[in-house]
């Protein structure tokens, strides 16, 4: 961490950049935030350590376009979502300085609070080594779990290590995972149609409609949503209703669908704990499956197979079976 | 004081529910909000915070104000051999305004935390003082609130610095106090309204004087533990009526906006915000005007008809904030539009939040 941040300290020292896009040391122990860093004195909050799980790219869309360079740290993971914007004209790549910051895996503080650990005033493991257990000191006792148990879900299917793009990289990194990434997405597979109804009617009911999916999302860089659209004429503003459950979600995954890079930040936000990116993943699955194993965010100058045609593409019916179930 | 077996609160779900719709905690796919018990619900009173407040049972997120209806009256028929002027006769249509329903049986909200009690007295301000909000008022007059203490605050809660009491649902404003103690649910009524329920529920309850030593030791344990949690010495002394001018133009603001994502988790989840939109839906023969919530942290959010509204999301970031600390204190005698539940600080996507504003200001001294 001290590595990164000295490095960070002497790019703006040395007007290399006019400013930094990091994490800032949070008022608890698990909750630091992005944040924009102009001066020295400012990047003494600094911090990266296992609860830096954002992903800052999205951010780069408005900050790139200020005057003078800006830093940007990116895990390996963020970097897919970077090259995706490069990759859709969203995102300056020459007034960026990109630093590959090293990743061994994030972590979920929801994690902790499902095994009933609350009153946390210090955590104790939570550095960039990624290793150990981690402890909580807590007003109602101390608590340990294994730094592995507490990793956000999007981590157990880590895309490895290495950074897609990036003008230098400082930290090591290590591959998480440790499940296969369509494992979920295949048991949903395996429901006959009224299960998978009800599991996603069960999931999106909880839906409250915050758009925290939707604003977190890279892929999502639309300068006007069209949800946001005050002249269109759909009960989609009544929120928490239907809408939500048969609708919202899956136009957004439609309107991602050969751009999302599986970033896991949908599910990341949720308040609601729904798993969002599951969606995403069946669309990757089927990419992959009708056009070739295909990583969005991976080569910033790959034709994405949705927006490439050729004769040989199946046709819908092949690729969805009417009438079964 | 009553007291309850713990095993039996089942039992006591179900006599509530026989006489009155119940609303309380319930865990569903792995989450617990409010919602309406019914047999098959997983009540679940032991997670401290629903993701939501229970705001919604007095105030929910999507209502019906009235559908309007429109009839085609059929053309006069001696106009429609002639099929010329039958054209040009104009169409009759009647309108048909059908109001949507005030609620008008008593309903139970179970296991309300004293913060979000709090909240409800925040609301009524809003919806009770001026102009009465008869949809609200429908629902607080019939609503009877049955409030839990809180067993074990957690590291996010910060109800005490606006005077609140985790411990004692007894000094809120809710009609019934309960708490846990041991293997037993304790009930108190407290208004005329909770005697009223008491009586419906009687049969299963126990009364108990010896439990009120274990109720007092419960308050002393709760009230330790509330003092021992990081924001116990959270300070609004810079904040409340009157501080607009001082606040607005400050220029943290402009730092610690960034990364907020404008999303509406905060104001969806919290027990005291209250703005809502009002939009028509097209539906086959008419209009349904409905309401819902809406959030400051919107682009679209109180945009009118020549574009205005706020452009930035400093600036709406900053309405959120002051709207809680300074705008709704100085409209009413100082009370804050914030009880300390502590959701932003717990659901913020970007861990941003109303105690980090409040300390951004206070770091700057």
């Amino acid at each position: 961490m001290q590595e990164l941040k000295n490095r960070l300290i002497q790019l703006i020292s040395d007007g290399t950049v006019a400013r930094v896009i990091g994490w800032k040391k949070g008022d608890m122990p698990y909750n630091p935030e992005p944040a924009c860093f102009s001066t020295v004195e400012e990047l003494e909050d600094f911090v990266y350590d296992g609860f830096c799980g954002a992903n800052l790219s999205k951010m780069m869309i408005e900050v790139a376009n200020l005057e003078g360079k800006t830093a940007v740290c990116l895990k390996p993971c963020d970097t897919y979502s970077f090259n995706q914007l490069i990759r859709e004209h969203r995102v300056n790549r020459e007034n960026a300085y990109i630093i590959g910051v090293g990743c061994r895996g994030k972590l979920d503080i929801e994690k902790a609070r499902k095994a009933g650990i609350k009153g946390i005033e210090a955590i104790e493991g939570v550095g960039i080594e990624g290793e150990g257990d981690v402890t909580f000191k807590t007003i109602y006792g101390d608590k340990a779990m294994a730094y592995s148990e507490l990793l956000l879900d999007r981590c157990h299917v880590c895309k490895g290590k290495d950074h897609m793009v990036y003008d230098e990289v400082i930290g090591e990194s290590k591959d998480t995972a440790d499940s296969d990434r369509f494992d979920d997405v295949k048991k949903i597979e395996a429901m006959s149609s009224a299960e998978k109804f009800a599991y996603f009617q069960n999931e999106l009911s909880k839906c409250i409609r915050c758009n925290a999916c939707r604003n977190v999302c890279p892929a999502c860089s639309c300068r006007k949503c069209v949800f946001d659209n005050t002249k269109f004429d759909s009960q989609q503003r009544a929120n928490v209703d239907s809408f939500e459950e048969k609708m919202f979600h899956i136009i957004r995954a439609f309107h991602v669908a050969g751009r999302c890079t599986d970033c896991g930040e949908c599910s990341r936000v949720c308040p609601q704990g729904i798993p969002l990116h599951l969606f995403n993943r069946k669309f990757i699955k089927d990419i992959d499956d009708f056009y070739g194993e295909f990583q969005a965010g991976k080569d910033p100058e790959a034709q994405s197979p949705l927006t490439d045609f050729t004769f040989e593409d199946l046709e819908p019916k092949q690729a969805v079976g009417r009438g079964e179930n | 004081m009553y007291t309850i077996s713990k095993d039996n609160l089942n039992s006591l779900y179900a006599k509530i529910a026989s006489s009155y719709d119940l609303f309380m905690p319930i865990k569903k796919a792995g989450q617990t909000n409010y919602g309406f018990w019914n047999e098959d619900a997983e009540a679940d009173i032991e997670t401290l915070k629903t993701v939501k407040s229970g705001k919604d049972a007095f105030f929910p997120q999507v209502e019906t104000l009235y559908n309007v209806n429109k009839t085609i009256i059929p053309a006069d028929v001696a106009a429609s051999d002639d099929a010329e002027k039958a054209a040009d006769t104009p169409i009759k249509t009647k309108l048909e305004v059908v109001p949507g329903k005030f609620v008008d049986q008593d309903f139970v909200i179970f296991g309300m935390k004293p913060c979000d009690v709090r909240g409800i007295e925040v609301m009524d301000n809003v919806f009770l003082k001026d102009f009465v909000d008869n949809y609200y008022k429908s629902r607080r007059e019939h609503g009877i609130v049955v409030s839990l203490a809180c067993h074990a605050p957690e590291e996010s809660c910060f109800c005490t610095v606006f005077g609140i009491d985790p411990a004692d649902p007894s000094k809120s404003v809710a009609d019934v106090a309960t708490w846990i103690v041991d293997d037993k649910l304790v009930w108190k009524p407290l208004t005329e309204k909770g005697e009223a329920l008491t009586a419906v529920v009687k049969d299963l309850l126990t009364d108990d004087s010896a439990v009120d030593s274990k109720v007092d030791a419960e308050i002393t344990s709760i009230t330790e533990i509330s003092k021992k949690l990081p924001y116990a010495n959270l300070s609004l002394e810079d904040w409340g009526a009157g501080k607009t001018d001082e606040k607005f133009n400050d220029e943290t603001w402009s730092k610690i906006y960034q990364g907020c994502l404008g999303c509406g988790t905060c104001t969806f989840v919290c027990p005291t915000c209250q703005c809502y939109d009002i939009k028509d839906y097209t539906t086959k023969n008419g209009i349904q005007r409905y309401r819902c919530w809406d959030s400051c942290m919107y682009s679209d959010f109180t945009l009118m008809a020549g574009g205005q509204n706020r452009p930035t999301q400093l600036q709406r970031f900053r309405q959120r904030f002051m709207h809680k600390l300074v705008y709704y204190p100085t409209n009413n005698d100082g009370m804050y539009m914030c009880v300390g539940c502590g959701r932003c600080v717990e659901k913020c996507p970007q861990s941003k939040n109303v105690v980090k504003v409040i300390k951004a200001f206070e770091n700057k001294k």
